[in-house]
């Protein structure tokens, strides 16, 4: 515990936290923080929904009331799952991450903070609505949508349907007014990108400049540009932007395919459901979904740990035009791969098999292979380095990686996927080591290096806490996944319901750990509460004095007229 | 080497996957060990980046190109349809049930057996477990298309059928019990002994 708070009683602290002030906030700061805390609350939420299913798989033995095991609640709650695990946690708080970083890094100001206290309320809203449709009603097609199921009436209730699409439809409207006020702030030709031209933006934002810097230096030119228009952190947001903006037309694309039958039988005629192809529905929803997965995660993880690995060291990244055109490669990468999750259907064609499914997918072995050297390096360069949190966090986002991605090329594999196709093994040993340890250590990194900017230097109620957390996460969420994993190599489904304790030693080993990861979520949750203290949580979410819309920069008097 | 069986494979990719996952994490462990010791300690294994690069190409394309020769059925799934099956089977399944051509479908060991499964209504799968519960092989059954899957049998048993991709709670009663599942829905003959293996 600090110094600063020794004088004040546990529950003084409670109330007032350490030396947090809202009312000295910007609103950019505010709006940060709200996110952040919404993000947070639903990652608790997405945590006990997990640990749910968990225990209802260890067997009849297991503790829970009997509607957990009831089919249409284990299904219902495996629906709302990812929904408030993507969304709900992980799309708000890295749109809040970069609705602050954006105007840091670039020093121009938001475009709108109006804007992105709307993302966080949709989102929000929308979650929540999603949650209600599958909680009220079992509304339960899983997120995978896989037609014509979301249109099944006969399974879901016409009402639980249409909840839900308004839901997902709101995360989506919510999503695209990031995208646009990001787009806006990175266009914005004022401060000092007031003399740059779109082109030179864009240029800078898709990584070009960096792969003409590879391409002169082979050739013996001079740099194509010695000082690109964008920082890389800001060039990986923009790219993996691109991304986020493809999946949410996809995602929104669906929602009205469903909704059009929703409401087509709402109105008495039933639609031919076979009308729509599912194989080019499961294409067309995979390309989008993929996206996120495969594109927006990927590179926006690269792009905070070259960040992350900067401010930690104090240097210039590594290899940077490598990186740069590295994330150029991804864009092409990522709009490719969407056939390794069509591997085992058979009417898929072979060629897209092994082209996208195969041999692109293979490549982001190398995207986020040279990510993780590439930050690995400019560590090591500057070592010896302090053990921070920051520092600490980042080394275990670095570790989730190394398990998920070669887990994930594994099965993108003709031979393995026959075996392994959804199984536990990807649900777990990929994506939810991606997600929990990779993705989620990365952004614990992030908060912990942007605290101190978002808060005002706010000194954090305990290291122990901040340190207990790490290490129970980090356990916990690496023995979930390797557990479980290991659960999809015994042939253990992933959306699959196991009520006689068939997998029941790894499931129980499995929900040890992971409930290692919800009692670490409820040490830094605590943590941060008595930080910022309740009343302090309160004043997050009321209206900021300080309008401001920019972090670390004043703002450039305007030169007076003629 | 050759995988003669999903279990073999399965087994192996255990075995390379957990020393795999030891080996980052250590190496991940190391380094952090080392990059906070006081001292500035000296680099001593120098990796040359773009020799880095090459690996991670080699490993990428090189894990596709191990696995086609040492896994029987890539090649016989991209050429199955040129490849004459010992026998076919024809399945159909509507509002979650199988619609299977005999009470017991039944092969010989080694014999090539043709899945032709068709959805009438949603997407399921169409997986095959050991009695221990591990997966034979499964495929997707797509709505309104043909999903067939050519498949050696190289072992014996009795194996279970159930549906692999999920299609709503229908599948299960109330007790949440799977009412897709057909216990020893294929039986394989063991050679030269009609008795199949109770595995």
């Amino acid at each position: 515990m600090q110094a600063k708070t020794n004088d004040k009683s546990f529950v003084q602290t409670l109330i007032h936290g350490t030396d947090f002030d809202h009312t000295q906030l910007t609103a950019l700061q505010k709006v940060t923080l709200r996110a952040v805390v919404m993000s947070f609350l639903f990652f608790g939420l997405v945590a006990i929904e997990g640990m749910i299913m968990r225990m209802v798989e260890t067997g009849p033995t297991n503790p829970l009331p009997k509607m957990f095991n009831h089919p249409d609640h284990f299904f219902a709650i495996m629906t709302a799952h990812p929904i408030v695990g993507i969304f709900g946690s992980t799309y708000q708080l890295v749109f809040a991450a970069f609705m602050f970083l954006v105007p840091y890094l670039t020093k121009k100001p938001l475009y709108s903070v109006k804007l992105a206290n709307a993302v966080w309320i949709l989102i929000t809203l929308g979650t929540a609505l999603a949650w209600i449709a599958a909680f009220a009603w079992h509304y339960a097609p899983l997120y995978t949508l896989y037609w014509p199921l979301p249109a099944d009436l006969e399974q879901f209730k016409l009402i639980g349907g249409l909840v839900f699409v308004v839901g997902v439809a709101l995360i989506m409207v919510g999503t695209i007014g990031f995208i646009y006020n990001i787009y806006a702030t990175i266009f914005a030709r004022t401060g000092v990108h007031k003399n740059k031209t779109t082109k030179e933006l864009l240029i800078s934002g898709f990584g070009i400049d960096g792969l003409m810097n590879l391409i002169h230096k082979l050739t013996g030119k001079p740099p194509y540009s010695k000082e690109p228009a964008l920082s890389l952190p800001v060039v990986a947001i923009f790219r993996g932007t691109v991304d986020t903006f493809l999946d949410a037309l996809v995602i929104l694309g669906a929602g009205v395919l469903v909704l059009v039958y929703l409401l087509s039988d709402l109105g008495g005629a039933s639609w031919n459901v076979h009308a729509v192809d599912s194989l080019l529905y499961k294409n067309f929803f995979w390309w989008g979904l993929d996206l996120v997965a495969d594109g927006l995660v990927l590179i926006y993880v690269a792009g905070s740990w070259y960040l992350l690995a900067t401010v930690i060291t104090g240097q210039k990244l590594f290899m940077e035009n490598v990186a740069r055109a590295a994330l150029l490669l991804e864009l092409f990468v990522s709009w490719m791969v969407w056939s390794h999750h069509l591997l085992a259907d058979q009417p898929q064609p072979e060629m897209m098999k092994l082209v996208s499914g195969e041999m692109v997918t293979a490549f982001e072995l190398l995207t986020q292979g040279l990510a993780l050297f590439i930050t690995l390096v400019t560590l090591w360069k500057a070592r010896p380095l302090k053990m921070s949190p920051e520092l600490a966090y980042l080394l275990g986002g670095l570790v989730g990686f190394g398990l998920a991605v070669p887990a994930g090329i594994i099965q993108a594999d003709m031979g393995m996927n026959r075996v392994l196709h959804n199984t536990q093994w990807i649900s777990f040993a990929h994506f939810h080591i991606a997600l929990i340890v990779g993705l989620y250590m990365t952004l614990y990194s992030a908060l912990y290096v942007l605290w101190p900017m978002v808060t005002n230097n706010t000194t954090m109620w305990s290291k122990k806490l901040t340190w207990s957390h790490f290490w129970l996460y980090l356990v916990g969420g690496v023995g979930m996944g390797a557990f479980a994993g290991m659960a999809g190599i015994d042939g253990m489904l992933r959306r699959h319901l196991y009520v006689n304790g068939e997998f029941n030693t790894w499931m129980v080993l499995a929900a040890i750990f992971g409930s290692m990861v919800l009692i670490a979520w409820f040490l830094f949750l605590f943590n941060i509460v008595m930080s910022v203290g309740l009343k302090g949580l309160v004043g997050i979410f009321l209206p900021a004095k300080d309008e401001v819309a920019t972090y670390g920069i004043e703002e450039e008097p305007e030169p007076a007229l003629a | 080497m050759t995988f003669q069986t999903s279990l073999e494979l399965l087994r192996f990719h255990w075995a390379a996957y957990t020393i795999y996952a030891l080996l980052i994490i250590s190496i991940i462990a190391w380094f952090a060990v080392n990059l906070t010791r006081k001292e500035r300690i000296p680099s001593k294994i120098r990796i040359p980046f773009y020799g880095y690069i090459a690996f991670l190409v080699a490993g990428g394309v090189g894990h596709h190109i191990f696995t086609y020769n040492a896994i029987p059925w890539v090649a016989e799934d991209i050429m199955r349809h040129d490849i004459p099956a010992d026998r076919d089977y024809k399945i159909t399944v509507a509002k979650h049930q199988w619609q299977l051509p005999a009470k017991q479908m039944r092969a010989k060991m080694g014999e090539k057996v043709r899945f032709d499964v068709h959805s009438k209504d949603l997407t399921y799968g169409f997986g095959l477990f050991r009695k221990d519960g591990t997966m034979v092989m499964q495929m997707q059954v797509l709505p309104k298309h043909d999903n067939d899957l050519l498949w050696t049998f190289n072992e014996c048993g009795r194996f279970d059928l159930t549906s692999t991709e999920y299609s709503g709670p229908a599948q299960y009663d109330e007790a949440g019990r799977d009412k897709m599942l057909v216990k020893d829905a294929f039986v394989v003959e063991c050679p030269h002994d009609k008795r199949v293996a109770m595995n």
